[in-house]
């Protein structure tokens, strides 16, 4: 069976280490946060200027100044920082971040992403992504494998317009968690009860199936 | 005034000077740490043709967004927008011109505009819609976007305390733009919770020197909440 929301960001919290820096994204990334490993440590960095963000308030501790990136109330941990917008950035495109979670619409099997415009939709623009995609070495996209209506969004080319190029390596879908390399899709893990065939069908880019593809455990 | 006191008893005060078709820069992100009296006070002034430059535009009602109700911005220059149905219209209908920047660019490009350096180069956006006729160079194999920076006639900047110097410290997220802002503006506005006198601020902890600062304002601020998210208290 697909993975459910809660599932996606459970396996993608199985790839945080102690210590890490993480930025995570609006969407599934966001949840990621709820399943951090026992005996792991790693602290939030939100784009805003948050450096160590903790738990949405309580209604007492409900501070208008204390927000996250999704412009959500939230609250700093102890040893958290905060700063300025030039700050934060410096901290993304410096490469300082450890891993970066975030949605998207389509990837390609050159690494390009295509996460904010849908033509002749309303745009409303890029935010930090932008900015996020090409100053982390490390990132997981999340999205799901298909859409809607079937049509695959692991493509050999993105039809969207870019949010980054050649910057993604690693893809984790409803399906499948995906390695990018080579100009190619590689399958590295699939979800329980998901065939390769259907991976493979629901995969418009070339991808790269191994003898044997373990089946993802929950 | 005089010497090195900034401190002007109205908001009138605070913004005279502006005028029709000027570029003002706006510090916040989302509608924390936005400079409600001064955009009130834009409002009031009636001044139209306005360039103004934000991450966002507030929402309807609030924030830069009253400034949309007598189509007094012209152009935005912002990375994320559209929280309010009357930006939305008026982008539709082309009264309004939209310029998306990635929020890091956007943030540098000011920082720079206040620092002195015309432009510098970015990973960010290269091989998208935002690298598009843009000049761009490679270093050790990387290739990057010249992204020009930004100054503004004014810059009107949300601080927590100021001294009467203008050194002025910020409080929480309501950081975010607002130090990059206050260099960047021909005339910077700064408005605060509180004004305290020279030496009652530690000087370590000064976040924006008062050599950004040309006028500093006591304001009441509303801080509306956009996204209100609570937890249970823990039983």
């Amino acid at each position: 069976m697909a993975l459910s929301r809660e599932q996606m960001a459970q396996r993608v919290a199985r790839e945080l280490k102690d210590g890490y820096y993480v930025n995570l994204g609006i969407g599934i990334p966001t949840l990621v946060a709820n399943y951090v490993p026992d005996g792991i440590e790693v602290m939030l960095q939100s784009e805003n200027g948050l450096l160590g963000m903790g738990q949405f308030p309580t209604e007492d501790e409900v501070d208008a100044d204390m927000i996250n990136a999704g412009k959500q109330t939230v609250t700093a941990i102890t040893g958290a920082s905060i700063f300025s917008s030039a700050d934060s950035f410096a901290m993304i495109r410096g490469g300082h971040v450890d891993l970066t979670v975030l949605g998207a619409f389509e990837v390609d099997t050159q690494g390009n992403i295509a996460s904010w415009m849908v033509p002749g939709k309303l745009i409303k623009g890029m935010g930090g992504a932008m900015d996020l995609v090409a100053g982390a070495d490390n990132i997981i996209v999340t999205m799901t494998h298909a859409s809607k209506h079937g049509e695959s969004k692991l493509l050999s080319e993105c039809s969207l317009p870019l949010t980054g190029a050649g910057c993604i390596k690693r893809v984790l879908t409803d399906l499948a968690f995906i390695e990018i390399k080579e100009g190619k899709f590689w399958l590295l893990e699939r979800a329980p009860g998901v065939s390769v065939e259907e991976i493979v069908e629901k995969t418009a880019g070339e991808i790269v199936v191994p003898e044997h593809v373990p089946e993802m455990a929950f | 005034m005089s010497g090195f006191d900034k401190v002007v008893d109205s908001y009138e005060e605070a913004l005279a000077g502006l005028d029709n078709n000027m570029t003002v820069l706006a510090g916040g992100f989302g509608l924390c740490g936005i400079p409600e009296g001064c955009i009130a006070q834009i409002k009031r002034m009636g001044v139209r043709g306005l360039t103004v430059v934000s991450n966002n535009c507030g929402v309807d009602g609030f924030g830069l967004g009253v400034l949309l109700e007598d189509k007094q911005i012209s152009k935005m220059v912002s990375s994320y927008v559209g929280e309010n149905a009357l930006f939305e219209k008026q982008m539709m209908e082309g009264e309004l011109e939209v310029e998306l920047t990635p929020q890091g660019t956007l943030a540098e490009k000011l920082r720079a505009g206040g620092a002195g350096i015309p432009a510098f180069y970015t990973a960010t956006g290269f091989g998208t819609p935002i690298g598009e006729g843009k000049e761009s160079r490679q270093f050790d194999g990387r290739d990057y976007i010249l992204e020009e920076s930004i100054t503004g006639d004014f810059a009107i900047v949300k601080g927590w305390k100021a001294d009467r110097y203008g050194n002025v410290i910020y409080r929480h997220t309501a950081q975010n733009f607002n130090p990059m802002v206050a260099t960047a503006g021909k005339i910077t506005v700064v408005e605060v919770e509180e004004i305290v006198e020279p030496g009652e601020l530690d000087p370590s902890q000064i976040q924006t020197p008062g050599i950004y600062v040309n006028r500093v304002v006591l304001g009441n601020f509303e801080k509306r909440i956009e996204q209100r998210t609570v937890r249970q208290a823990d039983a």
